[in-house]
């Protein structure tokens, strides 16, 4: 790419560029993510889901030549796999954080073996927005390709803001994660809310997938997500439970991880490795700086990491919420 | 405390909590029973799946390739020797999770612990390659645990001092590892000579270490066996290897008793650490001679699946490891003679993480229990 005409504007450009183009997978796992875990469950296979989703969506635009009909289907993997997750966690004495570890191994498995033969052949992409036909800077204007999806994940994250604060549904989805007992008191099916909970946040994430081999970087490889699936749960925990603030996190991640192509396409090759490693340090940075050992987080669903012994009642070894093991300074 | 009741207490903590503790000998027994059939009942089922899967998308008899399996993993001395050295690791970096899950903790930063203490044994051994050989292997051991054990103390102390999630930051930390890793080999430690595989400098024939005699199969079976009993004799035996317990199935009840819960959070992370750092130490000292990118190829994410297969008990760990190694090993006869692309035994590997982890649910009430037990 020249960056001649621009020079150094380069890299917050295409900063910009990647916090609109890099942070589509992150948005709709979060907010999938959000979701499930505003019900009190917790999918860590969600990075599973992303590939997952990244390789049927691109298997199926390869096969009916439409890229749409593969965005579906990676909806419909994603929700069987969300579904699976679900079920196998409501068994009792199943915990969830191992079952996500475990569906992720799995599903990043399948996805290598049903995606074999898909790695050669170029599949139609999904199209864009031109939003910078204003400019005359070639820059700006790939800067300012705008992925349908993109809008699409901005539009869930404030659709589901407003479903969870204001509409019935929403309130049956944040009284199966705030207290079981509470749910069960006024008669709410708490596995059945979890279920479909987990199942359309996985099917989110699975549309994240299909983003990932259909528009950005736009072919199916194996090494197609680094981590991506995880980064978005970690973000949720960061955005405090919150669809909008997931919005927010997923473009300051994306645009953390286009510092490293940006100064590369400005000449600056010294430490790209490093730099790569930036949008985990920000999370980790940002986990460290939000965490807290002495209180539980604000914003955490109260039953979230609850593993079910029996009838659903609490058992502690939750994961965020948790009493923290104690430290030196609280021991008596 | 009498040692059936300790027998009793050998569940692993409370958030991977098992059949509860029982004091008549016909209910240990039965809990003996479970703990063998479940595992097997999970593992049939497993089998069953992936056969159907092999079956109906690849179209591929299940029972030729089950019995291909069988020969690449153990049906000669050869395949034995080549599971064996794929065994080796995944005992190693099993530990990584199954230390810290002794307390409680799920960790899975085991492949950053891995890769990570692969470079610094590579950087170690190419400092200090002109001493003696022993001198310098002692050094390379020395440097690829102590980065991995650091790694890992690191996750564990932001748990214990800040209450960030160890889970997810471990694994957060793989990547920052597996960046360290491309940064170091590419850059600072770089031999020029290197040029399609970018590596570090070798760090000598002399100064590899070797097989264990008579096999083929290089000394980091014999570490990990080793590092297995020990943690199994430190657990079962010592006043610190108890504690450890305690805080695992209770940490209201550690803290009452005045447990420094945090040092234990520390030292049980720091040598599960240490132990995948081993590894990447032995995968540099033992088979490549050099650093590079081949040190991440999912040893680290297989051992999470053995600990968790074996209950995160470190002698089951070593059987467990043989099986995994067993079926690694195997993916290459699949993929010669069946044409089966070679993630067919990482789907295996998660369809029999996925299924031994469901299978949690049935103890207790797999086998007819006792009125009011």
């Amino acid at each position: 790419m020249d960056q001649s005409g621009i020079g150094l504007w380069g890299v917050p450009l295409a900063m910009l560029a990647g916090a609109i183009r890099v942070s589509t997978p992150f948005i709709f796992v979060s907010v999938g993510e959000c979701l499930t875990e505003r019900s009190g469950r917790i999918n860590l296979g969600l990075e599973g889901t992303l590939v997952m989703g990244a390789m049927s969506a691109y298997g199926t635009a390869l096969a009916s030549g439409s890229p749409w009909l593969g965005v579906g289907v990676a909806a419909l993997v994603g929700l069987l796999l969300g579904a699976l997750h679900a079920g196998i966690c409501q068994l009792p004495r199943v915990n969830d954080i191992a079952t996500g570890i475990g569906l992720m191994l799995f599903a990043t498995g399948l996805a290598f073996f049903l995606g074999k033969p898909f790695i050669q052949p170029k599949a139609p992409n999904l199209g864009a927005i031109d939003l910078g036909w204003w400019s005359s800077i070639p820059q700006v204007r790939q800067a300012l390709q705008v992925n349908y999806l993109f809008v699409l994940g901005i539009a869930l994250a404030f659709a589901l803001a407003w479903a969870l604060k204001t509409t019935r549904w929403g309130l049956i989805v944040r009284l199966a994660g705030e207290s079981v007992d509470a749910a069960l008191a006024i008669g709410t099916h708490v596995g059945r809310v979890r279920m479909i909970a987990t199942a359309v946040g996985g099917s989110f994430a699975g549309i994240g997938g299909a983003f990932l081999s259909l528009y950005y970087p736009g072919s199916w490889n194996e090494g197609l997500s680094s981590g991506q699936g995880l980064m978005a749960v970690a973000l949720v925990i960061f955005a405090r439970w919150d669809p909008v603030r997931c919005l927010w996190a997923s473009l300051l991640f994306g645009a953390a991880g286009a510092i490293s192509p940006a100064l590369q396409s400005v000449g600056v090759t010294e430490g790209y490795y490093l730099f790569s490693a930036a949008p985990y340090v920000l999370t980790l940075v940002l986990m460290i700086a939000t965490c807290s050992p002495e209180r539980s987080l604000r914003g955490a669903p109260g039953e979230l990491g609850a593993v079910r012994q029996k009838e659903m009642r609490q058992w502690p070894g939750s994961m965020s919420t948790r009493a923290p093991i104690p430290g030196p300074g609280t021991a008596t | 405390m009498s040692p059936k009741d300790q027998v009793a207490l050998e569940s692993p903590p409370a958030a991977l909590v098992t059949a509860p503790a029982s004091s008549s000998a016909r209910d240990n027994m039965r809990a003996i029973l479970e703990r063998i059939a479940v595992p097997a009942l999970a593992l049939l089922a497993s089998a069953v799946i992936f056969g159907l899967l092999l079956a109906i998308y690849a179209g591929v008899d299940p029972l030729e390739a089950f019995a291909l399996m069988y020969q690449g993993a153990f049906g000669t001395w050869f395949s034995w020797q080549n599971t064996l050295t794929r065994a080796a690791p995944l005992i190693l970096t099993a530990l990584c999770t199954a230390l810290p899950a002794r307390l409680g903790l799920v960790i899975i930063g085991n492949e950053g612990a891995l890769v990570l203490g692969g470079v610094a044994a590579a950087a170690a051994g190419v400092a200090v390659s002109a001493a003696s050989p022993l001198v310098v292997q002692l050094t390379m051991i020395v440097a690829g645990m102590l980065a991995g054990g650091l790694w890992i103390a690191f996750a564990g102390a932001l748990r214990q001092y800040r209450g960030v999630n160890e889970t997810i930051s471990s694994l957060l930390l793989t990547y920052i590892a597996i960046a360290l890793m491309n940064h170091f080999v590419e850059g600072p430690l770089r031999d020029p000579e290197s040029l399609n595989k970018p590596s570090t400098r070798a760090i000598g024939d002399i100064n590899m270490i070797g097989t264990i005699p008579g096999m083929d199969v290089h000394w980091g079976l014999a570490f990990g066996i080793v590092a297995c009993i020990a943690v199994f004799l430190f657990q079962r035996f010592t006043t610190w290897g108890f504690a450890m317990e305690v805080i695992g199935g209770n940490p209201k009840t550690a803290r009452m008793m005045g447990l420094n819960v945090g040092r234990y959070v520390l030292l049980a992370c720091g040598a599960g650490g240490a132990a995948a750092g081993l590894a990447g130490t032995v995968e540099v000292a033992a088979v490549m001679g050099r650093a590079n990118a081949s040190l991440a190829v999912g040893y680290g994410y297989s051992g999470i699946l053995v600990s968790f297969l074996a209950r995160h008990n470190p002698l089951a760990i070593i059987p467990v490891a043989v099986l995994l190694g067993g079926i690694s090993a195997s993916g290459g006869l699949l993929q010669r003679r069946l044409d089966l692309p070679d993630a067919a035994v990482v789907v295996l590997q998660g369809i029999i993480f996925v299924v031994i982890l469901a299978s949690e649910t049935l103890y207790g009430r797999l086998l007819p229990r006792r009125q009011g037990s």
